[in-house]
């Protein structure tokens, strides 16, 4: 099953990266760009038949280790 | 008494701990982040670098390093536990410090001389030293910027103009019993006036003076 994994930091943690995009934007013309967060994709290709199962494991991937729980959300969505 | 330096794949700093310690009398060998007994040294330092090229987030991978589990078991012991650059990245993301490290605030790489002052004597790392005294030390990182949505941690080392973001300014932290710290400038690089700043050498001498045998 394929699987993405959005892991994006909460929004009350600063992003460095996404100010410094939206400076440039700005400097580009881009003006009514107000915010920007640099979130991370991560694309899994896992074994398995049942999608709530697979969610399940990769949810605890995320847990363990894909996503830092001090720092960035996760959402997990499953296609066949 | 003797000092474990951890050598992850991808580090670049565990030549110049050795070198600083044994150079302020201590004992230090380097070990293999596979190593899984640490039973013959009183206390480790993580030294800096890129621990398993940094994959994922800076020390996401470090963490689960065989190694880690004795390391984990020295700071629980209250060994001292000393994590320097990458090394207190690595402890974060361990959980044996609060918090978490993101790029600097301006995403530039840092790489000059700092000045810290000493805030808490009370950890490994700041007991030879005194309350206000500053330090002058090299800071050389891109993901210096520590977060802590906790507010748990103790800051032992501030610095006297935010160069990074670091919440409170923190350069370095310890944990409530003092005997974990992660700092971020580099001691092991201003150990003697030949580096262009001795100051780190009352911070090593005070890790050096806490390993004492289990």
């Amino acid at each position: 099953m394929k699987v993405t994994v959005t892991i994006d930091r909460r929004p009350e943690i600063a992003d460095p990266e996404g100010t410094t995009v939206r400076r440039a934007l700005h400097d580009l013309g881009f003006g009514e760009v107000t915010a920007v967060r640099m979130d991370r994709v991560i694309h899994l290709e896992v074994e398995g038949e049942d999608a709530a199962g697979v969610r399940a494991r990769v949810e605890d991937m995320c847990r363990q280790v894909l996503a830092n729980p001090v720092l960035e959300d996760f959402e997990v969505e499953v296609t066949a | 008494m003797r000092a474990a330096v951890v050598v992850f794949p991808g580090v670049n700093c565990e030549h110049d701990v050795v070198h600083a310690l044994r150079s302020l009398g201590g004992d230090a060998d380097l070990v293999w982040h596979k190593e899984t007994n640490l039973s013959g040294f009183d206390g480790v330092v993580l030294p800096g670098g890129f621990a398993h090229g940094d994959a994922l987030r800076t020390g996401a991978i470090a963490r689960f390093s065989p190694v880690m589990s004795e390391v984990g078991r020295l700071a629980d012991e209250g060994a001292p536990v000393l994590g320097i650059c990458n090394g207190w990245q690595v402890l974060c993301e361990t959980g044996l410090l609060p918090g978490a490290h993101i790029a600097n605030r301006d995403l530039s790489f840092i790489c000059r001389f700092v000045e810290v002052e000493v805030i808490d004597t009370n950890s490994v790392l700041t007991r030879q030293a005194r309350p206000g005294q500053v330090l002058r030390i090299p800071l050389n990182s891109y993901e210096g910027n520590w977060v802590d949505p906790s507010g748990e941690a103790r800051v032992v080392l501030r610095y006297v103009e935010d160069p990074n973001g670091s919440q409170d300014r923190a350069a370095a932290i310890c944990n409530e019993r003092g005997n974990v710290v992660g700092v971020m400038p580099h001691p092991e690089r201003a150990f003697d006036e030949l580096l262009g700043s001795s100051d780190g050498q009352v911070l090593l001498e005070g890790f050096l003076h806490s390993l004492v045998p289990a």
